[in-house]
């Protein structure tokens, strides 16, 4: 027994001892824990209370997304209220780049659901690098029914795609009012500054004409959205919303009707059209063709379209009225004469002789008619378009008058209509060549100036205002296509329109109406075919056949080839001013069909068309009021304060 | 708790629920409740709403069956555990070779053994069946024994293979527990420590090696805890939006269940592994350090029934289990704060999961069971008599 004691107490000593070391190291083991659990604290307190700002900063900009609302682009109407330019509803698959990862990945999922390019492909991974986070990117757009239904089947194996219902731009009448309204396409990289908006994935921006000219009221003001999102980039709800403000409406001072007839009238011809409110350079209708589709820009062309649009050697995408350049020929007589009436170089009884040419030194300048006119003075010279009386005239005048008068009825400048691309043309005088050319003006020129050829170039605006100015009493115009804006910016009204004269003598202008009257109306006037019968609507005007050739001496001996005998590009320019009617002229209208023969036989029954039609339906009037709907809801936050 | 001596008379069943410290208990269920209230605001679709499915209401059913567990393993006699502890090691190790061979695959790693009606992860379990086995294995041992080198080699053995097995299923969190918690037991022991100063100096010359062994995801999660921003949507993610849950906390918190970063699916695992980030996301700060409060209470219950203890089976299962209740709770809550790399370790008591609270409630039976059996003399090999 005691033995055991003995034992037991060895043991008791032995585990004592193990007791306290165990006590000893656990006492450690304790330290070493509470250093690690203050370790803890220490942490958690320095991101919950130092840094806890940042991380509810950040916090916050995981949970909440800003998206941009697109405003809906404003429409463009003509004046009778009728739209030109209006919004359509697109469907199309955005991305939001902040909750794709691997958007290669995600392109190939999407791949087998919907068609997307490879060149598409490019441009979407390009985006997706380039956008700032919060701005998705658009993957494809117009898509159909179809598509747009298997996309939302398969929403779960695409994240942060989803369907947008944005809206597109429409042209009603695309092929008659494409030179005037130009096309919207997507922002360009230049172009992509300053407003956030044109971040947005398919924003567009106005690229020619009036979308281009008016632009920034068409656009309005983007809108904000605060969003929370979720992880997945799924909208859980919006938090705020600025509603921004829908573009202004444009009103146009285009007659639609008119408009549309005229683009009928010149189908297949390579053709540009003016026609003017005598009045206050009202432009009712500007035609340009051929055309092209501008709501195909919005779609997307194939490369073989696309280049077949550039390469068109008529020049599809150009409008002509302000861009093409062309010499006024005969219908410049009347500039001339003016210039010399002022001058007293002649006077309208002066009488020349034409014998078929005029010699200057070896030269021989011929007038279009083999033969002669005869005895000619003004009155004949204009109304039969006699060359000779015009060498002679100009010669008396001098270059630099003639060009004084030009420029005061519109050549040579930039009329200043609201348009992009409006072309100066050339009204050439002594001092013009000196400087471009470093020559003495020849006299010889004078003398081609004097039938409106040589240097001189002028787009069909320019003809249809001079026209415009010879008949409207001489008031000077300015070209306009803008009637009004119904826009929250301020500046955007034009001024209104302000009468002043030309300063040309009345009696002149009288003298040069009566014999334009005479080239449509008197039955020997070049135009007499193309007269208007219908009382109270009859017109007046002057043709004009310019040569886009030379004729050699000795083609002439053989007899000129005639028109018809020569390829497209070699025949004559057509060329045709006219107004209408003949009392209180209230239609201005220049006609050019390209290498289209002569102007009496192809341009001015084009005028005589367009003026009846033009009459007909008053498009000049202003009775009718446009409607004034407002084209969206009013911001229930405004950007700009009503005071 | 008045000594008495060497008691040879056996502990009847009423006496030993007696024994049994409620107060711990009641801890206990706090903490496993604070983990039902996270699972419930988990659950919910949207912030402001919560669900008991799909965590809360099964974490609670396990925690009921776990608790009753606890309480049989609690006033089973602790000689029991020592006779049975190698048996116990044996068929946990065992268990792993099994997962080694085959087991269910689950999350890229294969911890988990299918038992029909339950999968068990049997590395959870090995966390405490090693602590028995070393526990008995140092109990037979002397202070002379300890110093001698060759009588450490078995209990490095006991807790190297099961470490070298784990660490290929791979499970980088659950060998970095087994080998500090086995060095603590080693420690608590009496190891001298000039040894673990060589341990740890050969640890630091074999590191590049080991590196070098490492699975990519494993280099990985090393290297972006590290530096956090250096991939920021893929590796890096985890533990930045952690951070930031944690950090928009702020002191206060933005109110139960009202946790953006959590309900808006930014935080991920947040019913697992990063429920500690909700739960400051949403209680501040001073949800944080209540829960770390709580947890130190147990752990100095921990310390306490340990020191208490009269034998040294009991003492070094008692500290065992909660050093390895601390490492649980410290691995994860440093990971989730950006302390240390994201290795998988769950939140004891709180994260959703079964068999880590199951086997935490396991070892908090032996806890409780060795304050039972405090005074009760044990031999080298279980029996009272034998020495």
């Amino acid at each position: 027994m005691g033995s055991l004691i003995a034992l037991y107490g060895t043991s008791m000593l032995r585990d004592s001892d193990r007791h306290k070391l165990f006590s000893r190291r656990a006492t450690m083991l304790a330290g070493g824990k509470m250093l690690l659990l203050s370790a803890l604290v220490g942490r958690m307190y320095y991101l919950q209370v130092i840094d806890s700002k940042r991380y509810a900063t950040l916090a916050e900009e995981n949970r909440i997304s800003l998206r941009l609302l697109p405003p809906p682009r404003g429409s463009i109407i003509d004046r009778f209220g009728k739209p030109m330019a209006v919004n359509r509803q697109n469907y199309r698959v955005v991305m939001n780049a902040e909750s794709v990862q691997d958007a290669e990945r995600m392109l190939d999922v999407l791949g087998d659901i919907i068609k997307i390019g490879g060149g598409e492909r490019r441009r979407i991974l390009r985006e997706f690098q380039h956008k700032r986070s919060f701005v998705p990117v658009t993957l494809r757009e117009n898509l159909n029914w179809d598509e747009v239904a298997r996309v939302e089947v398969n929403a779960p194996d695409l994240p942060g795609v989803t369907i947008d219902v944005g809206q597109s731009r429409y042209y009603p009448n695309a092929y008659e009012t494409a030179h005037i309204l130009g096309y919207v396409a997507a922002v360009s990289g230049k172009e992509r500054r300053g407003d956030p908006l044109l971040e947005l994935p398919g924003f567009r921006v106005g690229k020619t004409g009036i979308e281009k000219t008016h632009d920034l009221a068409l656009r309005g003001a983007g809108g904000r959205s605060q969003v929370e999102v979720n992880a997945l980039g799924r909208v859980i709800r919006e938090l705020e919303r600025l509603e921004g403000l829908p573009g202004a409406e444009v009103g146009l001072t285009i007659d639609l009707g008119l408009q549309t007839m005229v683009s009928r009238r010149l189908k297949g011809k390579s053709a540009a059209v003016v026609v003017l409110d005598t009045h206050n350079g009202d432009v009712l209708a500007m035609v340009s063709t051929p055309s092209f589709d501008p709501n195909a820009f919005n779609k997307g062309f194939s490369a073989e379209e696309w280049k077949n649009l550039i390469s068109d050697s008529r020049a599809p995408l150009t409008n002509k009225t302000i861009s093409g350049l062309y010499s006024p020929g005969s219908t410049f007589k009347m500039v001339v004469a003016l210039a010399a009436l002022e001058k007293k170089a002649i006077t309208p009884m002066s009488e020349f002789f034409c014998k078929g040419y005029l010699k200057l030194g070896e030269d021989k300048f011929y007038c279009w008619k083999e033969g002669g006119h005869g005895v000619v003075a003004l009155e004949k010279g204009i109304r039969e378009s006699c060359d000779v009386f015009f060498y002679e005239t100009a010669l008396r005048t001098g270059i630099d008058r003639i060009a004084l008068m030009a420029r005061r009825l519109g050549f040579g400048r930039v009329l200043g209509i609201d348009l992009p691309g409006e072309q100066p043309g050339l009204m050439p005088s002594r001092g013009w060549k000196m400087s471009t050319l470093g020559s003495q003006w020849m006299q010889a020129e004078t003398m081609l100036a004097g039938i409106g050829q040589g240097y001189m170039l002028a787009t069909p605006l320019q003809m249809a205002v001079m026209t415009a100015q010879l008949v409207n009493g001489g008031l000077r115009i300015k070209p306009r296509l803008t009637r009004d804006i119904k826009s929250p910016f301020p500046t955007m009204e034009e001024p209104p329109f302000e009468q002043t004269k030309l300063d040309i003598d009345p009696l002149h202008l009288t003298l040069i109406r009566n014999a334009m009257h005479a080239v449509v109306n008197h039955p020997t006037g070049t135009a007499y075919k193309a007269r208007i019968d219908k009382p109270g609507y009859e017109m007046g005007g002057k043709t004009g056949t310019v040569q886009v050739r030379r004729i050699s001496e000795e083609e002439r001996e053989k007899g000129v080839i005639k028109n018809k005998e020569l390829p497209w590009k070699e025949r004559d320019h057509a060329l045709f001013v006219g107004y209408a009617p003949i009392k209180n002229p209230r239609y201005a209208v220049s006609v050019v069909v390209e290498h289209g023969g002569g102007g009496a036989y192809v341009a001015a029954p084009i005028a005589r068309d367009i003026l009846l039609e033009a009459q007909r339906r008053k498009s000049a009037r202003r009775g009718m009021k446009r409607p004034t709907k407002r084209p969206a809801k009013r911001p229930t936050k405004r950007l700009w304060g009503e005071g | 708790m008045k000594e008495q001596g060497l008691h040879k008379t056996e502990l009847t069943l009423k006496q030993k629920l007696w024994q049994i410290q409620w107060f711990l208990v009641l801890l206990l269920f706090t903490a496993a409740s604070v983990g039902f209230a996270m699972l419930y605001s988990a659950g919910g679709e949207t912030a402001g709403t919560g669900s008991l499915n799909p965590w809360a209401s099964r974490q609670m059913i396990r925690f009921g069956l776990g608790v009753v567990m606890m309480l049989t393993v609690a006033v089973l006699d602790i000689r029991l555990w020592l006779r049975h502890a190698y048996a116990l090691y044996l068929a946990t190790f065992v268990m792993l070779v099994v997962i080694e061979l085959g087991g269910f695959v689950g999350t890229g790693a294969h911890r988990w053994i299918n038992f029909g009606v339950v999968n068990i992860q049997p590395s959870e379990l090995m966390k405490f069946t090693m602590v028995l086995a070393l526990a008995r294995y140092f109990h037979g041992g002397s202070i002379d024994d300890i110093s001698r080198p060759l009588f450490l080699l078995p209990p490095l053995l006991l807790v190297a293979a099961p470490s070298a097995l784990v660490l290929r299923q791979p499970d980088l969190g659950t060998t970095v527990m087994l080998i500090i918690a086995g060095g603590v037991i080693f420690f608590l022991a009496g190891v001298k420590l000039w040894k673990f100063g060589a341990l740890a100096l050969a640890a630091l010359v074999s590191a590049p090696i080991a590196w070098h062994f490492l699975r990519d995801y494993q280099k990985n999660r090393v290297l972006t805890f590290l530096d956090p921003e250096r991939d920021p949507l893929g590796a890096g993610y985890h533990i930045i939006q952690s951070k930031i849950a944690l950090g928009s906390g702020g002191l206060f918190g933005k109110g139960f269940m009202l946790g953006s970063q959590s309900h808006l699916k930014f935080l991920p695992e947040k019913q697992t592994d990063f429920i500690f980030t909700m739960l400051s996301e949403e209680f501040g700060l001073m949800g944080g350090l209540g829960l770390l409060g709580l947890y130190s209470l147990i752990l100095v219950y921990g310390f306490a029934i340990s020191l208490r203890c009269r034998n040294q089976f009991g003492r070094l299962v008692g500290l065992g289990v909660t050093t390895t209740f601390f490492l649980y709770m410290f691995i994860n809550i440093a990971m989730v704060i950006g302390l240390i790399p994201v290795v998988g370790a769950p939140l004891p008591l709180v994260s959703y999961g079964g068999t880590a609270m199951v086997s935490m409630l396991f070892g908090f039976g032996l806890l409780l069971g060795v304050y039972i059996h405090r005074d009760t003399q044990i031999g080298r090999r279980g029996s009272g008599e034998e020495l």
